[in-house]
């Protein structure tokens, strides 16, 4: 999709963190994206690598942590995990069903080098 | 030394700020502000005429155009029904963001509005991932696109306040499953408004136009 747009959030988080830190150095970025977030990874590395260049996060490793998507029926109050094709309740066969986690989208931490190293 | 710093910000919350500023402005002048979104051809600017021509002259409807290149074909339609329009030229990207309407917003006599139509790029992916400050989002889905589309594309259907089907005039010369894809929506969804509508004939279009006066009325 817009991972361009993404890529710039994602920089503009973690410079203004870093700032904010006494930072001389970003050395990584976790963000957390759950699977009902569509983002491709390697666009966004891609992204990252061109715009971050000049910036305090120049050569920061970015890391993904993929959260599973969970849904909870709203008749039966069952729990179960999406596997590939959205279904209904698989306890009560009910289409009234909530999403409880998977649509995260956040940059969790950035790790930093708070001095120059000598 | 490294050290970690805690940051836990949501990736698109400059985005979502902006978003309520703009939200904030359109109350100020009393505006309510509905998104549109739909794939390329599913009537976003069939609707928009038919709403307009349901609604004036008793309400005044600015609409802003979300286009991907610089054709102002549906801005002129809009202003060919009388009503004021401004056009955002994505210059190619996916959806609009809540910085391109708050450029647009200034561009319109907001004083005169009571309803700000955004008709949002054509896409059923990007624009759901962009918040923009409207008071409701709608989509459309129309019976040409197939049954299969909430399937297809579900992250649109899980943030909206309303979804129109257009085209049923077409119900019976194509094969479309209104069940299944009503299933589909509930999954997503459930218990979201439904209007089925034909741009062509103007069936529907009435109910969907009470539904939004009592969503304008109620708006505080």
């Amino acid at each position: 999709m817009h991972e361009l747009a993404v890529t710039e959030s994602i920089l503009n988080i973690a410079v203004r963190h870093a700032t904010q830190a006494n930072a001389v150095r970003v050395t990584s970025v976790h963000l957390v994206i759950g699977q009902l977030s569509s983002i491709v990874d390697d666009s966004v590395q891609f992204y990252w690598d061109m715009i971050s260049a000049e910036t305090i996060c120049a050569s920061a490793q970015l890391h993904f942590e993929r959260r599973p998507a969970t849904l909870q029926c709203l008749e039966c109050d069952r729990t179960y995990a999406l596997d590939g094709e959205l279904t209904d309740c698989p306890n009560c066969h009910s289409a009234r069903i909530k999403v409880v986690s998977g649509e995260e989208f956040y940059l969790e931490s950035i790790e930093v080098e708070a001095e120059n190293p000598t | 030394m490294n050290t970690r710093v805690k940051v836990v910000e949501k990736i698109l919350s400059a985005n979502d700020r902006l978003a309520e500023q703009n939200r904030a402005r359109l109350d100020q002048h009393g505006v309510f502000g509905l998104n549109i979104m739909a794939a390329p051809g599913a009537g976003k600017t069939s609707t928009i005429l038919r709403t307009i021509e349901a609604l004036s002259p008793q309400i005044t409807i600015g609409v802003v155009e979300g286009d991907t290149a610089a054709v102002t074909i549906d801005a002129d339609k809009v202003i060919a029904a009388g009503m004021p329009a401004v056009q955002i030229n994505t210059g190619g990207e996916c959806h609009l963001d809540a910085v391109m309407l708050s450029g647009a917003l200034p561009q319109l006599p907001l004083d005169q509005i009571d309803l700000l139509i955004v008709e949002n790029v054509g896409n059923l992916i990007c624009p759901a991932a962009f918040s923009l400050g409207t008071h409701a989002n709608v989509l459309i889905s129309s019976v040409a696109e197939g049954d299969d589309k909430p399937y297809k594309y579900p992250n649109i259907y899980r943030g909206i306040d309303a979804l129109i089907i257009n085209k049923i005039d077409l119900l019976p010369y194509v094969e479309y499953d209104l069940d299944y894809f009503k299933r589909g929506v509930e999954l997503l969804n459930p218990g979201v408004v439904t209007f089925p509508i034909s741009c062509r004939t103007g069936e529907g279009v009435d109910v969907w136009v009470q539904w939004l006066l009592g969503k304008m009325g109620r708006r505080e």
